[in-house]
């Protein structure tokens, strides 16, 4: 498969009065044409800094990329003059956001917004752009489209501002599209409906997403692989399989132990105790440390390797070490 | 749309009828009338001067002939300048007026808006910091106190502009001076602050992610939602604006309608008092009524609401 977009080493931090908040530390990964990748983690964990420094949208200052590349195709985006990146954003590479009742602009019409993109980017005029327009929120299962494009957004409900939402951003027909907690907001009836129109137009374009969340059930439903990410780095990354079949970070676990799920029994939750780590000054060891119920002195001390556990999985944990069974057998 | 518009019309109406009515009985209750002041005059001439005024009649009576001239438009003779009927007087003033309060209208919103702007996109900046020190000054600073001090400097000491009367541009500069700093310095205060509000909204950030130019995100994204804090507030700076040129036109000595409003209410001038109350509540309430529908139009939702409500 060919690679899409490779990020490498990112790392992001924030100067803050408090201090420099370090929120996204080494974080590497690589998409693949036409797959999802599902980037999941609890709050602040760096999920959705990560997306925006793809889309070089975090705000400058305080944010600050200070190190690491994103190679996307064969530019490198974290240097790419600003002029540049703009013929990048909606037209490469789309992004969507949370919260559907506020991603429109409430004074413009619903059309207007769809095509500014496409007049922006691409030299069509009045009537293509209004008729691609047309075709995009018939794709994304909007009836009466024609009708519809001079509405202004509060005249639509939640989930038919997150399908016009998702048809502008994908009205540049792009190869990837970032999708940040794209059902967050959503009641749980339009969230699946919104997955499926998700699975549907990738079918239909090819389109690679990446999707961020923290809902472990939607990353079930449409993810091809995931990355878990902890206190802004990316501790384990496998297929759909890989992580929720075969869990091997004591983080990953923890994250899937605390999910209620219909096919188990013994159906007590178990929460991960304790809290992630202030990023102000992040532990020099793993992050994870203070909170793991298999933690060893060395965990505190050294960040551990990634350890290749096939072609698809790997996970950056010390228990992997051969040496971590002796000690733990002679327990 | 037109059922706003109808509505608000009847509410403009029903607002100048009252204060039609309130000024009315304001101007008997206050002591002594037009024709008892100075020297006393003959009984007889006293009493045919009254009659022809209609000031013999009950209360009541009065107040209907003054609703009549309202509705007519006509406001009869000023009874202090008995060769000109009010409607002269009014016809010759307010042109003035009417353009002084126009200029300072306008270049207190545009440098207010590009003030605001320009702070706002420079948050935290020289610019901010430059434009919100002269927005305080420009609040703090009394518009008379600001006019005497331009007359001093600008024309009595560097003789640039002419000091008072209203004849050329020229003149017209150091009055719209005057009396534009104040409103200017809201709007530009008004403006940063709701700006830098709606540069943090989810859909600038999805227009930034469209890839639009920076232009295109704060002339057509931002400014629009910006700008309704400021259409609402127009109201209540129109409405200082019609009084600060009072005192403007006082201190500039330009002949425009502020004179005979108090010399009208000094003299108890009845037709002149109700011509020029009347007319500056009628112009008041009408600009307001533009306000409503300039927000209609910059906010659909505006419109939606009144439909579904009605």
């Amino acid at each position: 498969m060919e690679k899409l977009l490779e990020v490498k080493d990112l790392e992001v931090s924030f100067l803050t009065y408090g201090g420099e908040v370090q929120a996204v530390r080494g974080v590497s990964f690589d998409l693949y044409k036409g797959e999802t990748l599902a980037i999941v983690g609890e709050s602040g964990c760096g999920k959705s800094v990560t997306a925006s420094s793809i889309m070089r949208l975090i705000p400058q200052p305080p944010g600050r990329i200070t190190n690491g590349t994103i190679k996307f195709k064969d530019k490198e985006l974290r240097h790419l003059p600003e002029k540049q990146m703009r013929k990048i954003r909606g037209v490469d590479i789309s992004m969507i956001f949370q919260d559907p009742m506020t991603a429109l602009n409430p004074t413009l019409t619903v059309g207007n917004q769809l095509t500014e993109g496409l007049k922006q980017h691409t030299a069509v005029s009045n009537r293509q752009a209004k008729q691609k327009a047309i075709e995009m929120l018939e794709l994304v299962g909007i009836p009466n489209p024609e009708e519809r494009l001079g509405l202004y957004p509060h005249q639509f409900s939640g989930g038919m501002r997150q399908r016009i939402v998702i048809a502008m951003a994908l009205i540049c027909e792009p190869e990837l599209l970032i999708a940040d907690e794209p059902t967050t907001a959503l009641d749980v009836t339009i969230q699946a409906q919104i997955l499926e129109l998700f699975e549907r137009i990738q079918e239909q374009t090819g389109v690679a997403i990446i999707l961020i969340t923290h809902d472990l059930g939607v990353v079930a439903k449409i993810a091809d692989r995931i990355a878990v990410m902890y206190a802004g780095k990316v501790i384990e990354v496998g297929t759909k399989k890989e992580i929720f079949y075969r869990p091997q970070h004591p983080y990953t676990n923890g994250l899937l132990t605390s999910v209620p799920r219909l096919d188990r029994r013994e159906g007590k939750l178990i929460p991960i105790d304790g809290t992630p780590p202030d990023l102000f000054s992040p532990p020099v060891g793993c992050p994870f440390t203070a909170r793991c119920p298999k933690a060893m002195e060395v965990c505190e001390r050294v960040y551990p390797m990634q350890t290749e556990l096939s072609e698809t999985h790997q996970v950056e944990c010390w228990l992997q070490d051969e040496r971590a069974n002796k000690l733990l057998a002679s327990k | 749309m037109t059922k706003y518009i109808m509505k608000r019309f009847l509410i403009m109406i029903a607002t100048v009828l009252i204060i039609a009515t309130l000024t009315f009985f304001l101007m008997h209750a206050i002591p002594g009338s037009p024709l008892n002041q100075e020297r006393g005059t003959n009984a007889a001439v006293q009493a045919n001067l009254e009659a022809h005024y209609h000031l013999d009649e009950p209360l009541f009576v009065q107040y209907l002939i003054y609703l009549k001239s309202i509705a007519t438009l006509d406001f009869g003779p000023s009874i202090k300048h008995p060769t000109e009927t009010v409607n002269d007087l009014l016809g010759r003033g307010f042109p003035i007026s009417f353009e002084l309060g126009i200029v300072t209208v306008l270049v207190a919103l545009i440098s207010g808006i590009i003030l605001g702007v320009l702070a706002a996109l420079k948050h935290n900046g020289i610019i901010d910091y430059l434009a919100m020190t002269l927005a305080v000054l420009g609040i703090s600073i009394p518009n008379f106190v600001l006019a005497t001090l331009l007359i001093q400097k600008l024309a009595v000491d560097w003789e640039i502009f002419p000091a008072a009367t209203w004849s050329s541009p020229t003149h017209m500069v150091l009055p719209t001076l005057a009396l534009a700093t104040g409103p200017m310095a809201i709007i530009a205060r008004l403006t940063r602050s709701s700006m830098l509000e709606v540069l943090t909204q989810d859909y600038i950030k999805t227009a930034k992610a469209k890839g639009l130019k920076p232009y295109k995100i704060i002339f057509k994204h931002a400014l629009k939602n910006a700008l309704m804090p400021v259409v609402t507030i127009l109201g209540t700076l129109l409405a200082g604006i019609l009084t600060g040129t009072f005192v403007i036109e006082k201190i500039f000595a330009i002949p425009g309608m502020g004179r005979y409003f108090i010399e009208g209410i000094n003299q108890r001038d009845y037709p002149l008092i109700m011509g020029t109350t009347v007319f500056y509540s009628f112009f008041l309430v009408f600009m307001l009524f533009l306000v409503d529908i300039a927000y209609g139009l910059l906010d659909p939702r505006i419109k939606m609401h009144t439909k579904e409500g009605e």
